[in-house]
């Protein structure tokens, strides 16, 4: 059963070919079988999801396609009752009183909560090493990272432990290790998914999105968390269409761009050539694909290293050892207090960037970095409004490299940034993006293709990615951990 | 060198808490003297995931008191985070207007002086919570209930030259909030708040002094002492041969003196930019004529119309138009009757003083202007004396009573029946036949000693216009 797609299991629930409850128990047992091996889960709340479930067979009517169906949460979005730490010490014990929306959401659609999964730090890495609580390993290659910061939540759907999941995405966190674990990961238009009881890192660039084995289950996923919210002021007002509506609909005619500044120096060759394939494929199908220019690309990552910090800085400030979370014994003095609660609770990339983004607002700093860096994100959003003049769909890697070893780039940063270097444009932009499985390494590890598109337009990308998909057949694929 | 060879430099920043039933991003209420930490939610508490949701009255409120202080209305203005860390900031920074406030460039005109003092800006901001030191000791309590509590920061240009016109400027401005809706002016409990910044420069310098601001400043009174003890240290300070250091200070009571609070050193760096989880608040078209429409007449324009058109003095105008309430109950009262000045001398005599001494508002009062205007046409007519209207002013006021049931119940009826009049009037001039023929020989004096008599005779219940004009007649030699 574990093996299905969520779609396949929402059809068997359905018609009642199979129960919430043995769904739910399926993934309770799959978690418990490999978990150990993998470590995709922080928590698992496995009598809050029997009852859930339980719930669900209980209903006479279905609620939709997500009544019964287990999913997972990354630690970054809050769930009622139930611990949410972000992967730090700082939030150990922290239980949130209220639901994020978008948890809210998927319990109103009837939606199975099986747990919390590994992140990076505050969502901040792209190995979920900089976890303080866990390792995660690659379901693929168990002695790799999933990628990140979303970790936890890619390794979940690969390792059959669940049907779909929940990320983060400020940089690339859901579709970097969606392309590391052979999944689907879609990060939506800022603005798209409220951001209300979600963890913030960098509110200008965070956003919440799906994982599914398929594309059609990401844009189920997706479905049931996206429109407006009163209590995110940013959340956009504009109509949520049927996202599955168009997905098997072809390419026939769909302009894709292949950005020249994409493949960039450094990059695995194997992966460059995947994506080439995966343009030939597309064309083969009825697409019209051009290379295309986003000249202002090789300044995003100094763009999102300073922006990022700096909001994050800012963000980070409430955790002060004051009202919740963790709080330093036996300080004398109101200053001594902050000081170590921050110092003992937050891990070391994310003092990192806590003093980066401090640095990069200070007085005499401000200007020549934090407005600078504005200023140049402006130009990268104007390129994708040239670019998205001529073609609808933008199609790069999602990751220069494939899963890399555990602890490789931990003494690193600067090497890890730079796996970032392919997603993190979309942030910038607030564009919506995501990874489909396109390839097998020669080393028999996953790559994925990322489509780019318009604001508000997850629905062509969805429908190219699922053209990419139902020729390459990789969501059959299954990890053996 | 002495304090007349300087001029003061006064620049003042107010900051007004406006009339919202919840505060500025959370749903949560206001209220002052509540249980501490009980009118709290996870936005104001700065819990991970909380949003700031703006609450739209605000800029209703905003914008009507940006109208009325004569300010441009930003069609779009910006949210900025001023991040400092303090246990009654729970996010560790302020959602404020930096770079683009939602109001520029206001004023207010000096009534004594005569002058124009510029407001600068006026932006919005979260008021923080409260750090109670030493309630406990050796501990400092926190009490959220005030953080995201909406105030307008209201910024002068440094135009002022003394405490006089601080002060002066300070009541204007704290009686345009009044009247328009948005503050209701109380400095004790903090709901109007001012800092100054004070400096001092030599007569017909260009250039300003180095300023000092003064914070605690939570009384009319207190304001003056501040500034006027600042401008004296200043002075003291560079006749000494020193320099005045740029800091903040605080104003002791107690001592009428200033004392550092923080040097410039000690400044923080707020590390402001623009606050990535609200959308720019954009203000209509539509909002800014509703604004106007709302606005009342401000009790600046309205003294005016009293001394031009209603020809009351300036002091009269002054004593009416203090409270918005007086001098909407006087407009009432006044259509009706149609003689401004009579009207004014009762608003400032009997009326004034029965609301001071019952307390009642006066949009409270249970007298009707119709009853008011019955009570002045019966002293008028004659009905009634003078003082007799006093009185029944007086049952008016506490029990709402028609006057003319007061008038019979307490038999104040003056009496104006001629032949009753003149048959007491008769038995007086037949009893002082001295007064008679000294009157007829000149000393027309002596007619105030029959006034008397006669009023004396009656009880006081004569008409004192008839009784006069009957003795004339009746002495006529």
């Amino acid at each position: 059963m574990i093996t299905q797609s969520l779609s396949e299991l929402s059809a068997a629930l359905a018609k009642r070919e199979l129960s919430a409850v043995e769904a739910t128990q399926a993934c309770l047992d799959q978690i418990a079988a490999t978990d150990d091996k993998v470590g995709a889960f922080l928590r698992v709340d496995a009598r809050g999801a029997l009852d859930a479930a339980k719930a669900s067979d209980a209903r006479s009517t279905r609620l939709g396609p997500l009544d019964g169906v287990p999913v997972a949460l990354k630690d970054m979005i809050l769930t009622a009752g139930v611990e949410t730490t972000a992967g730090s010490q700082m939030l150990s014990g922290f239980v949130p009183p209220h639901d994020a929306t978008v948890t809210a959401r998927l319990k109103a659609a009837g939606a199975v909560i099986l747990g919390k999964t590994n992140l990076d730090e505050f969502a901040m890495g792209s190995s979920t090493e900089s976890s303080a609580l866990k390792k995660t390993h690659n379901p693929y290659a168990l002695d790799r990272t999933p990628g990140g910061s979303s970790g936890g939540s890619a390794a979940a759907v690969a390792a059959r432990q669940c049907f779909g999941s929940l990320g983060t995405d400020t940089g690339g966190s859901i579709r970097q290790p969606a392309a590391l674990c052979n999944v689907v990961g879609l990060k939506p238009t800022w603005g798209r998914v409220s951001r209300s009881g979600v963890v913030a890192f960098a509110s200008s660039l965070d956003q919440v999105g799906p994982f599914g084995r398929t594309v059609r289950d990401a844009a189920l996923l997706l479905q049931g968390i996206a429109g407006r919210d009163p209590h995110d002021a940013t959340s956009a007002d504009v109509a949520v269409p049927d996202f599955t509506a168009a997905l098997e609909s072809g390419v026939q005619g769909l302009k894709v761009g292949l950005p020249r500044e994409y493949f960039v120096e450094g990059m695995d060759p194997e992966i460059a050539a995947a994506i080439r394939e995966s343009a030939k494929t597309l064309e083969a199908a009825g697409a019209q694909v051009k290379e295309i220019s986003l000249p202002h690309t090789r300044h995003a990552l100094a763009v999102y290293y300073v922006i990022a910090p700096a909001e994050a800085s800012s963000n980070l400030a409430r955790y002060d050892g004051v009202r919740f979370g963790h709080r330093t014994e036996g300080a004398k003095q109101l200053l001594e207090l902050y000081q170590r609660s921050r110092a003992e609770g937050f891990g070391p990339e994310v003092k990192r960037r806590i003093m980066l983004g401090t640095f990069a607002l200070s007085a005499g700093y401000h200007d020549a970095y934090y407005v600078k860096a504005q200023r140049v994100r402006t130009l990268i959003r104007r390129d994708f409004e040239e670019a998205f003049r001529d073609v609808d769909v933008i199609l790069s890697a999602a990751s220069p490299t494939c899963a890399w070893p555990l602890g490789e780039k931990l003494d690193d940063p600067l090497a890890m940034y730079l796996m970032d270097v392919l997603t993190l444009p979309c942030n910038l932009a607030g564009l919506p993006g995501l990874s489909v499985p396109t390839a097998k390494s020669s080393k028999g590890l996953p790559i994925g293709a990322q489509f780019l598109g318009r604001p508000f337009d997850e629905v062509t990308i969805l429908r190219a990615a699922r053209a990419l998909e139902r020729e390459r057949d990789l969501c059959t694929w299954s990890p053996n951990p | 060198m002495a304090l007349s060879d300087f001029q003061p430099v006064i620049g003042l920043e107010v900051h007004a808490q406006l009339l919202t039933r919840s505060k500025l991003f959370s749903s949560a209420g206001v209220a002052f003297g509540a249980a501490p930490n009980t009118h709290t939610t996870p936005v104001c508490l700065g819990f991970p995931g909380a949003m700031p949701v703006l609450n739209e009255k605000v800029v209703e409120l905003a914008v009507r008191a940006g109208l009325a202080l004569e300010c441009r209305i930003n069609e779009r203005s910006e949210w900025s985070r001023k991040h400092y860390f303090y246990p009654d900031s729970p996010k560790g920074y302020q959602i404020t207007q930096y770079e683009f406030p939602i109001c520029e460039w206001g004023g207010i005109t000096l009534e004594v002086a005569g002058k124009r003092v510029q407001i600068r800006r006026i932006h919005i901001e979260e008021d923080a919570g409260k750090s109670v030191h030493d309630a406990v000791a050796g501990l400092t309590l926190v009490d959220l209930n005030r953080v995201g509590t909406p105030l307008l920061e209201i910024v002068s240009e440094p135009d002022l030259r003394s405490a006089d016109e601080a002060v002066e400027y300070l009541k204007i401005l704290r009686d345009v909030l009044v009247s328009v809706g948005v503050n209701d002016g109380n400095l004790e409990e903090g709901s109007f708040r001012c800092d100054a910044n004070v400096s001092i420069m030599k007569k017909g310098a260009k250039e300003y002094g180095t300023r000092c601001e003064l914070k605690n400043l939570n009384s009319f009174r207190n304001i003056k002492l501040a500034i006027d003890a600042e401008i004296a240290r200043h002075v003291e300070v560079i006749e000494g041969g020193g320099v005045i250091v740029q800091e903040t200070r605080l104003f002791d009571v107690a001592r009428g003196e200033t004392r550092s609070m923080r040097s410039k050193e000690d400044a923080h760096d707020y590390r402001y930019f623009p606050e990535p989880d609200l959308p720019p608040l954009l203000v209509s078209a539509e909002q800014l004529a509703q604004g106007k429409a709302s606005l009342p007449e401000l009790p600046q324009a309205r003294r005016r119309r009293y001394v031009e058109q209603l020809k009351l003095t300036e002091y009269d105008a002054g004593v009416l138009t203090a409270d918005r309430e007086l001098s909407e109950l006087y407009e009432r009262c006044l259509a009706p009757v149609g003689d401004a000045k009579k009207v004014a001398n009762w608003f400032i005599g009997e009326v004034s003083r029965l609301l001071n001494e019952s307390g009642v508002k006066p949009g409270d009062v249970k007298f009707t202007p119709a009853q008011f205007a019955a009570l002045l046409h019966a002293i008028e007519s004659g009905e009634i004396s003078q003082n007799a209207g006093k009185e029944v002013f007086a049952s008016m006021f506490a029990s709402g009573a028609e006057p003319k049931d007061v008038i019979a119940s307490k038999g104040l009826a003056q009496v104006s029946d001629t032949g009753a009049l003149e048959k007491v009037i008769d038995e007086i001039l037949a009893a002082n036949p001295k007064n008679v023929e000294g009157y007829r020989a000149g000393n027309t004096k002596l007619l105030g000693f029959f006034v008397g008599a006669v009023m004396k005779s009656m009880k006081g219940k004569g008409n004192p216009k008839l009784i006069n004009e009957l003795l004339e007649k009746k002495l006529e030699p």
